[in-house]
C-alpha cells in the first residue's frame, strides 16, 4: 500500500502490525513519548552574563546569582528566549505568547538556589510536530506536547575524593530547553529517528549544537507496554540517554523487560529507570515512592514572559531552509532519490557538504563519492565529517573529475586514496601521476589487437559466450593501466569480437 | 552651635551646604551617639567607623570642589538585610556565619552614588520575620522609648527595629528598611518616626536579602516627612537588575509635599475597625480625619470588603516564597555548616543550627502550604484573596485619592509580651499587610503619644505609584500633628 499523505498520530493510536513484538502469549505494541533536553545554544546563562561554553576550569563561568549568593536576582537572557521561540517555529509550534517561570524546589549540592527556575504550567511552546521515518520507510508524525525553557544544574563529581563530593558550577543556570513529545511513538527505530531528526532540526536552526558527548543533548525516554489497541500499560522513564542509537537500544531493552514480566503474570512498577551504554540494559534508579514532591509555584523574581507577535514574526521570516524543505529541494533540484536525500539533510553539515561537493558536477556521483567513499572511510576510522582529510571543494575536484571524464571511477578510488595519503588536490594527483583517462582510440585498438593475438582461444571462447567481455574489458583495462576509458573499450571490443 | 545630632537630615544638609560645619564632623558626631548609646539599645549589629569617617572625608573633598549629590555627607545606618560589599551581612541570622558579600545592593549604590556615609548595619528581625526584633540572632534591639513613670524595656517594632530605634535615638540621620508586611511603617509607628513603603517595583530588590520576593520592598525610616521624601528619591529608580523593577521616572517627592490637600478625598475604609482596638487608637484616626477636613480635604467613607482576609492570606503567601528564598541557606557555598554523618544531615544540622525559630515555623508553614494537595487550598487560594484585595483598592481609587487608617493595633508593646504567641504577634500587621499585598505606597507618620506617653502613627495609603500624593497628605498630617515629642 503507498501512503499518498502522513498520517498524523492522534495519541494512543494502534501500532502497524509490522510493530508488533512478537511473543509466546501473543503480540505487543510499544508506546514511546520522549522528553529531550537540549542546551541551547547562546553566549550566556538563561539568567545570568555568565559564559554558557562548554569546559573551562570548575567553577570559572558563574555569577553571584548561579552561585545562589543572597539577594541576587535572575535577569532573562532574551537571546535565549528567541533560540526558544525558533526551535518552537521550527517544530511548526504554537508560540505561547505569554508564559511564566516556576520554580522547582529540591535539595542538592549543585542546585545552588534550592530551585531550579523552570516553566512547569505555562511553557513558551506548544503543541507542534516533526516528520519522522518509520522503520518500513514511511512517515510519521510525531505530536510535539510543548517546549519549555529551564536553568540547567551544576555538576556533582563524586569520584575525585573517597569521602567528598565536589561541585562545579559551570552549567549552573545554562539555558535547557526541555522538548516533550506526544507519546506517538510505536517503536525502537521512531525513537531512534525521532531523536535523530529533532537533533538536526537544532542543528540546522543553531538553537542548541547536539554535541551529545558534551551532554548537550540527552533523551529520557518512557516507555510501555500494551496488547494492540488495548488498555495502556504503566510507564517507565529511563533517563538522560545521550545516542540515537542507545535510544532505540534502551527501548528494546525496556520494552521487552516489561513484556517478560507481565508475561510471567507480573505487574510493572512506575519508576525511573537508567540505561547502562556497557550491558544495554536498564535498571531501577528511583521508585514512584521517591518521588519527590517539588512544591511548584511562580517565580516572584521574574515577571511573566510576554512576547511581541511582531518580534516572533520576524524569527520566523528569518528561518534558515529547515531539513524537511531541503530534503524536498534535493529531490527536485539533484535527482537524487527520498533515501539519499535523507541520508544528507540528516545533518546540515552533511547537506552543506554535499551542496559543495555537487555545485556544478553530476549531483548522482557526488553523492555516491561522498555518502559511499568518504563515508565508509570516515566510519572505518571513527572519524567525524568535521575531521575529514578530504574537504568538500577537494571532493568536489575529484568528482569533476569524474564528471568530464578527465579519469574514469576506478582510477578515482586510487586517487581518493592518494588524496586522503598526501592531502593533495585530485587534479595534482592525476597529473604528477599520469593517471588521465585515454580516449585515444587508437592506442585502444592496438592494446586490443596485441591481447587478441596472444589470447586466440579466449577470442573463440568470447564469440561463443558475450558474458567473456567482462574478462576481455579487464584485461584491456590492465594493458593500459586502468587509464582506458571504459565505455571506449566496450564499444571496440563488441565490434573486435564481433558480440551484439 | 547645637549638638551637630540634633540637626535633622535636610537642616544638616543645609549646614554641610553652608560650610557649618563637614561631613567627617558630622559622622564623628553619629559615631559618638552610637557609641554612647548602642550597648543599651542594641540597634547596630557593625558599626564601619573607619568606613564611615573615609566615606565622610571623601565626600568632604567632593563638596570642596563644587560636586555635592543629593545626600552629601549624611550619615546613614543600613538595615543589615541589604548587602554591603565587603562589609559583614547577616540578615540577623546565624546562618550566614561570617558572610560578607562580593556586591552592593542597588538602594546603597543608589545612596552612597548622592553621598550618603555609612555608619554601619543595624539590627532586625531574622531575615525581616518578626514584628518586635526579638528574633534576632544577635539580641532584641530595645526601643528607646519608654513609657511614662516606667522602665520596662519596650520593642522598637520589626522587622526594621534597628532602623527604626537607631533614627529615633540620633544615632543616625537616617536609615534603610525593608517592608514585606508592615516591616517599615510598624517600628516607625513604635518609635515617633516616619516610615515610607513605596510602590513595589520603585526600589530595586537587587543585594537585599530576600524574605517573600513578591512582598518585599525597601524604604526609609527618617525623623521627619521631607527626610524621608529626600532618602527615597535617592532609594528609587530603574533597575535592569532586578526583573520586577519599574522602568518609570522617579518623582519630585519634596515638591510634592507643598501641594496640601484641598479638593482631595481621603477615604476611610469601615473594616479597619478591628475588635479591640483601643480606645485611643480610634480617637486618633478621628483626630487624623479632623486635620485633613480642616486642611480642606474631602472625607469619603470607603470599603474594602476583603481585608479581614488580607493576613491570612499574607501569611501563606509569605512564608511560601520565604520557603523557596531560604533554601540557598544550606551551609554549602557560605556561611554557617555543621558536619553531619551524610549530606541529609549536614543540611538538617547546619539549618537547624543556622535558624531561629521564627524563621524555622515559617519555613516549615511556607513548605507545607506549598506541598502537594494543600496547593490549592492554601497557596492559590491566597493568591485569590490577593487578587480580591488589590481589586478592593481598585474600586476604593474611584472614590477617593488616598486612605488613612491607623499604622498599628497598639504602641510599642513590652518585651517578651507577645512572644510566645505567634498569633498575637501576627496581629501586629493587620492594617500594614494589605499594601504590601496590592503592591501599593503607605507612609506612617507620628501623630500622637498614647496615655503612657508612647508614640502612636497614622498610615497614608496611595495609588500605585502616586508617591506624590501619599506625600502631600503626610506633609499636612505632620504640620496638623506637629509631633516633636522625644524618647
Amino acid at each position: 500500500m503507498t501512503q499518498t499523505s502522513v498520517p498524523a498520530y492522534t495519541a494512543f493510536k494502534t501500532a502497524r502490525p509490522d510493530q508488533w513484538v512478537k511473543s509466546v502469549t501473543g503480540d505487543w505494541e510499544i508506546i514511546v513519548g520522549m522528553e529531550v533536553h537540549a542546551q541551547v545554544s547562546a553566549k550566556s546563562k538563561l539568567f545570568s552574563g555568565a559564559s554558557a561554553a562548554y569546559g573551562g576550569d570548575p567553577n570559572s563561568h558563574v555569577a553571584m546569582v548561579d552561585a545562589g549568593m543572597p539577594g541576587m536576582l535572575p535577569v532573562i537572557n532574551k537571546f535565549v528566549v528567541e533560540q526558544a521561540v525558533k526551535t518552537g517555529l521550527g517544530l511548526g509550534a504554537k508560540i505561547n505568547l505569554w508564559s511564566r517561570f516556576d520554580r522547582k524546589n529540591y535539595f542538592y549540592p549543585d542546585l545552588p538556589q534550592g530551585y531550579q527556575i523552570s516553566q512547569y504550567l505555562y511553557p513558551i511552546i506548544g503543541e507542534g510536530s516533526l516528520e519522522v521515518a518509520s522503520e518500513d520507510g514511511s512517515m510519521i508524525m510525531v505530536g510535539i506536547e510543548r517546549i519549555h525553557l529551564e536553568q540547567d544544574a551544576g555538576k556533582s563529581i563524586h569520584d575525585l575524593d573517597p569521602n567528598s563530593t565536589y561541585v562545579d558550577l559551570n552549567r549552573s543556570g545554562c539555558a535547557l530547553m526541555e522538548i516533550v513529545s506526544k507519546p506517538d511513538i510505536r517503536s525502537a527505530d521512531e525513537a531512534a529517528n525521532y531523536f535523530k531528526n529533532l537533533r538536526a532540526l537544532v542543528r540546522y536552526l543553531e538553537t542548541c549544537d547536539g554535541n551529545m558527548d558534551e551532554g548537550s543533548m540527552r533523551a529520557d525516554v518512557n516507555v510501555s507496554v500494551r496488547r494492540p489497541g488495548g488498555e495502556l500499560g504503566t510507564r517507565c522513564e529511563i533517563k538522560n540517554v545521550n545516542s540515537t542509537k542507545f535510544v532505540g537500544m534502551a527501548v528494546n531493552y525496556e520494552a521487552r523487560r516489561q513484556i517478560e514480566i507481565l508475561e510471567d503474570g507480573g505487574t510493572i512498577d512506575q519508576e525511573t529507570r537508567l540505561f547502562d551504554v556497557k550491558t544495554g540494559q536498564t535498571r531501577t534508579m528511583r521508585s514512584k515512592e521517591d518521588a519527590h514532591d517539588y512544591r511548584y509555584f511562580p517565580d516572584p523574581d521574574l515577571l511573566p514572559l510576554i512576547l511581541d507577535e511582531a518580534w516572533v514574526e520576524n524569527i520566523r521570516a528569518n528561518l534558515p531552509e529547515l531539513p524537511a524543505a531541503m530534503k524536498a529541494r534535493f529531490q527536485s533540484q539533484y535527482g537524487l532519490s527520498a533515501y539519499d536525500a535523507d541520508v544528507l539533510v540528516a545533518d546540515k553539515e552533511f547537506a552543506a557538504f554535499y551542496e559543495e561537493v555537487a555545485k556544478g558536477r553530476d549531483a548522482k556521483i557526488a553523492n555516491s563519492w561522498m555518502t559511499v567513499e568518504l563515508f565508509g572511510w570516515l566510519n572505518k576510522n571513527g572519524k567525524e565529517l568535521s575531521q575529514s582529510p578530504i574537504g568538500a571543494a577537494a571532493l568536489g575536484g575529484l568528482v569533476g573529475l569524474i564528471t568530464d571524464g578527465t579519469i574514469n571511477g576506478k582510477i578515482a578510488k586510487d586517487v581518493f586514496a592518494k588524496m586522503i595519503e598526501t592531502g593533495d588536490e585530485a587534479a595534482v594527483i592525476v597529473e604528477r601521476e599520469g593517471l588521465k583517462q585515454t580516449t585515444d582510440t587508437g592506442a585502444i585498438e592496438a592494446s586490443i589487437d596485441a591481447l587478441m593475438a596472444t589470447n586466440p582461444e579466449k577470442v573463440a571462447e568470447a564469440r561463443e559466450k558475450p558474458k567473456m567481455l567482462g574478462w576481455w574489458v579487464g584485461q584491456v583495462m590492465k594493458a593500459t593501466g586502468g587509464k582506458a576509458n571504459p565505455a571506449i573499450v566496450n564499444e571496440i571490443l563488441k565490434g573486435k569480437l564481433g558480440i551484439d | 552651635m547645637t549638638k551637630l545630632t540634633e540637626l535633622n537630615l535636610h537642616q544638616a544638609l543645609s549646614g554641610l551646604a553652608a560650610g557649618d560645619f563637614t561631613s567627617t564632623e558630622l559622622t564623628q558626631s553619629y559615631l559618638n551617639s552610637i557609641e554612647a548609646q548602642n550597648a543599651s539599645l542594641n540597634a547596630y549589629l557593625v558599626v564601619t567607623g573607619d568606613k564611615a569617617l573615609e566615606m565622610a572625608r571623601a565626600s568632604d573633598a567632593r563638596r570642596a570642589v563644587g560636586n555635592a549629590g543629593a545626600l552629601e555627607g549624611i550619615p546613614l545606618g543600613i538595615k543589615d538585610l541589604f548587602c554591603t560589599k565587603g562589609v559583614r551581612t547577616t540578615a540577623a541570622s546565624k546562618i550566614l556565619g561570617e558572610f560578607a558579600p562580593e556586591y552592593e545592593s542597588s538602594v546603597t549604590t543608589n545612596l552612597w552614588r548622592d553621598g550618603a556615609v555609612m555608619l554601619g548595619k543595624l539590627n532586625l528581625d531574622e531575615f525581616a520575620m518578626g514584628s518586635s526584633n526579638e528574633t534576632s540572632a544577635f539580641g532584641n534591639v530595645t526601643n528607646p522609648w519608654k513609657r511614662k513613670g516606667s522602665n520596662v524595656a519596650l520593642t522598637p517594632g520589626g522587622s526594621s527595629g534597628g532602623s527604626a530605634a537607631a533614627v529615633a535615638a540620633h544615632m543616625c540621620l537616617g536609615a534603610t528598611a525593608t517592608d514585606t508586611g508592615g516591616s517599615i511603617r510598624q517600628p516607625a509607628a513604635f518609635t515617633g518616626t516616619v516610615g515610607i513603603k513605596p510602590t513595589y517595583g520603585r526600589c530595586s530588590r537587587y543585594g537585599i536579602v530576600a524574605f517573600a520576593s513578591s512582598l518585599d520592598q525597601a524604604g526609609p525610616i527618617a525623623r521627619n516627612v521631607k527626610d524621608s521624601a529626600i532618602m527615597l528619591q535617592s532609594m528609587m529608580g530603574h533597575d535592569a537588575k532586578d526583573s520586577t523593577s519599574l522602568n518609570v521616572a522617579v518623582p519630585d517627592l519634596v515638591a510634592a509635599m507643598a501641594k496640601g490637600v484641598k479638593g482631595m478625598k481621603i477615604g476611610i475604609p469601615k473594616e479597619y475597625r478591628v475588635d479591640g482596638m483601643p480606645e485611643e487608637i480610634e480617637n486618633l484616626w478621628q483626630q487624623g480625619i479632623a486635620w485633613l477636613k480642616d486642611a480642606g480635604a474631602e472625607i469619603v467613607d470607603i470599603s474594602l470588603p476583603h481585608t479581614k482576609y488580607a493576613l491570612p492570606a499574607y501569611y501563606i503567601v509569605a512564608p511560601a516564597e520565604a520557603s523557596s528564598n531560604l533554601a540557598r541557606y544550606d551551609g554549602m557555598r557560605f556561611g554557617a555548616r555543621v558536619e553531619g554523618v551524610d549530606l541529609t544531615d549536614t543540611y538538617e544540622k547546619s539549618r537547624a543550627t543556622g535558624f531561629g525559630e521564627e524563621v524555622k515555623r515559617r519555613i516549615l508553614i511556607g513548605t507545607y502550604v506549598l506541598s502537594a494537595g494543600y496547593y490549592d487550598a492554601y497557596y492559590l487560594r491566597a493568591q485569590k484573596v490577593r487578587a480580591r484585595i488589590l481589586e478592593d483598592f481598585t474600586n476604593a481609587w474611584t472614590k477617593c485619592d488616598a486612605i488613612l487608617t491607623p499604622t498599628a493595633p497598639s504602641a510599642a508593646f513590652g518585651l517578651g509580651e507577645k512572644s510566645d504567641d505567634p498569633i498575637k504577634m501576627y496581629l501586629n500587621d493587620v492594617f500594614t499587610v494589605t499594601a504590601n499585598l496590592a503592591g501599593l505606597p503607605a507612609i506612617s507618620i507620628p501623630a500622637a503619644l498614647d496615655v503612657d506617653g508612647l508614640p502612636l502613627g497614622l498610615q497614608i495609603i496611595g495609588k500605585a505609584l502616586d508617591e506624590e500624593t501619599v506625600y502631600s497628605v503626610a506633609s499636612v498630617m505632620e504640620q496638623a500633628a506637629n509631633f516633636s515629642a522625644r524618647p
